[in-house]
């Protein structure tokens, strides 16, 4: 026995000393950021080594917005997901760094407010009764739904929602009560949706929010709530097609994968791009996320021809704006 | 006097008490018991049951995937299984050598006693903090980068106190008059603890690894701080061989790989939108149970056979 425990320890020596003396590593793209994005760069990496027969490596990992781009300013990682635009912050970072990059939206995601499938009594909502219920000021103080509106009943209401860190957190607040991370505190937070979905199929009062992937896989035990449009006054419902035409605003938003100039330089990342840029409508569709426009892909492609270097949004989100909007705008570093 | 002399119907009674306490701490005590067993039974078939469909080759033979009924956990118990060897190569050696020498070198001073309680309290560090020194250290400081060797170093500095007071305590178990008579024949100390006291203390020393071992397996905190992966559709290079990117590995590359373990893997699964990932999870979080159990098993063996062989 005492005779294997010497070989372990000769072998920990050694392998502490070898590690030393690298020999030639095979080329690894490395993905990192958003949990909202990480389903379709999944399924484009998982496609793309299919497609390549293994030839390429390609790693995802998960560790936020902020976290991915704080990787990815330290010159770590050769993509970023992001479920919103880089900040001022993080843009310092980069640029302290040196690192260059390519903003790229990539698909919609509909934050999709979510009830109870046996409530009668909510059709739909505005905006303004969305602020009603979630702004701080409610703490406390708004607990029963005819409070919000007094054609709605006497009954508690029950409230679940994503939690503080999150950047659906972050749009939500922005969009509906109108500043980022304003929001009351007495409600359900969880940063795992699946927790939300479990609590308002549960409850015949409950109201909550989170990404449409969730509502989508999980119909049967969810109705989602028509929003009202506050251009147009009409109520639209969450869907594939009210979010491509436009009409489900301000809740719906672009998701992005930022780009590092200095790896387009590597013909795999090149090419990895524009993998995903030609199968991002049909995968997008198959994870539950809702595609861009054609032509929104065509523009990144462009931009990455172009060299595009920046970001369009100048270091703060924006709500409600359309994606031709944004393919047309400068993109600043 | 009169008062303190029971007849034998009182003795009787006392002592039908005292029993009557017996049974009912008995029942206590059973009880407690049934909780404990009952939560792992109802732990394990509530996994076996949901995940069941999984238990397939291919779910052990595919990488991850986003159609949940193709997914496996090949990279995930690849991944754990190198991390785990790293973890044990590290924190053996370096644990069962400090333990050897506090209980037969070090002098009982101060100095030990500060030693001793850092030791101990280290073993009660949350796992987060081992994480963030090692993000620091291993990933930043060493270079390492988000590979095999730093999450194996960094589960072996969390399993290093276990290894340690493990070695200690068997240590310990050993009569002082085996150290006595082999120094009495004119043994060096180093002589004594090669011949004697490590090969005596080995059962225990054992059991410390592997239950620091089991322990480390299931960790997720620090290993997401270092940065495992959670989509990974290749494995470490195997030694002298040439992968399918066309390069030839070399013998220690593996240890450099980026990688994902299975509490990640589980995790990921949990909180995907679609639902039937939860079948996935469920098998995953069997097989990681199966590893920890057998891991476990492995250890009681050795202590037994080990055991059965010392002959004082």
């Amino acid at each position: 026995m005492f005779k294997f425990s010497k070989l372990v320890s000769a072998l920990a020596v050694a392998g502490v000393a070898l590690i030393g003396a690298q020999s030639a590593q095979a080329q690894v793209i490395k993905i990192d950021g958003s949990s909202t994005v990480y389903p379709i760069t999944e399924a484009v990496a998982e496609e793309f080594q299919k497609a390549k027969k293994n030839a390429i490596k390609v790693t995802v990992g998960i560790s936020g917005t902020g976290g991915g781009f704080k990787k990815f300013c330290r010159d770590e990682t050769d993509f970023s997901n992001a479920s919103r635009p880089i900040t001022k912050a993080e843009m310092d970072l980069c640029k302290a760094a040196g690192v260059e990059y390519i903003e790229m939206p990539v698909a919609f995601d509909a934050l999709t407010v979510v009830i109870n499938p046996k409530n009668a009594f909510l059709k739909q909502a505005t905006v303004a009764e969305m602020k009603v219920l979630w702004e701080p000021a409610a703490q406390g103080k708004i607990t029963k739904w005819n409070q919000v509106n007094p054609a709605w009943p006497d009954a508690p209401v029950k409230l679940f929602g994503a939690g503080a860190d999150s950047g659906t957190f972050e749009y939500f607040t922005e969009a509906m009560v109108g500043k980022a991370k304003s929001s009351r505190g007495d409600y359900t937070a969880s940063e795992d949706d699946n927790v939300l979905v479990q609590g308002v199929s549960r409850d015949v009062n409950a109201i909550g929010y989170f990404g449409y992937a969730y509502y989508a896989e999980n119909t049967s035990k969810l109705k989602a709530l028509a929003i009202v449009n506050p251009k147009t006054g009409k109520a639209v419902e969450p869907s594939a097609a009210n979010v491509e035409n436009g009409t489900y605003a301000p809740l719906s938003r672009p998701i992005f994968v930022y780009v590092k100039a200095k790896s387009l330089q590597k013909p795999e990342v090149k090419e990895f791009v524009e993998f995903y840029m030609k199968n991002a409508a049909a995968l997008t569709k198959e994870v539950k996320y809702v595609p861009l426009p054609a032509s929104a892909y065509v523009g990144n492609l462009e931009h990455v021809k172009k060299n595009k270097l920046g970001t369009v949004f100048g270091g703060h989100n924006e709500i409600g704006i359309t994606i031709e909007e944004l393919m047309k705008r400068e993109a600043k570093m | 006097m009169q008062a303190n002399i029971l007849t034998t119907e009182q003795i009787r009674a006392l002592i039908a008490k005292g029993k009557l306490k017996d049974a009912v701490f008995k029942a206590v005590g059973i009880f407690c018991l049934a909780i404990a067993l009952l939560v792992i039974v109802l732990l394990v078939s509530d996994m076996v049951m949901k995940g069941s469909e999984r238990f397939t080759v291919d779910f052990f033979m595919n990488f991850a995937s986003r159609r949940a009924t193709q997914a496996g956990i090949l990279s995930a118990w690849v991944g754990s299984l190198l991390v785990m060897l790293v973890t044990a190569l590290a924190a053996v050696p370096l644990g069962v050598a400090a333990g050897v020498y506090l209980e037969e070198y070090a002098k009982r001073n101060w100095i030990t006693e500060l030693i001793e309680i850092n030791i101990t309290n280290l073993a009660a560090v949350p796992s987060i903090v081992y994480g963030l020194l090692a993000l620091g250290i291993f990933v930043y400081q060493f270079g390492f980068g988000q590979s095999i060797l730093s999450a194996g170093l960094t589960l072996a500095l969390l399993i290093l106190p276990i290894i340690i007071v493990s070695t200690r305590e068997a240590i310990r178990a050993i009569p002082a008059m085996i150290r006595e008579g082999s120094m009495a024949v004119g043994a060096t100390r180093w002589q004594t603890c090669r011949y004697h006291i490590i090969p005596y203390a080995m059962p225990g020393i054992l059991t410390g690894v592997i239950i620091g071992l089991a322990r480390a397996i299931g960790e997720t905190a620090p290993i997401i701080t270092i940065g495992a992966l959670t989509f990974i559709a290749f494995l470490p290079p195997v030694p002298y061989t040439t992968g399918t990117d066309g390069v030839t590995a070399g013998m220690f590359d593996w240890v450099m790989s980026p990688f994902t373990v299975m509490p990640i893997q589980i995790f990921n699964w949990t909180s995907r939108p679609d639902p039937a990932f939860e079948v996935n999870a469920a098998a995953a979080g069997f097989v990681l149970m199966a590893m920890v159990l057998s891991m476990n098993a492995v250890a009681i063996y050795l202590r037994y056979k080990m055991r059965k062989n010392i002959k004082w």
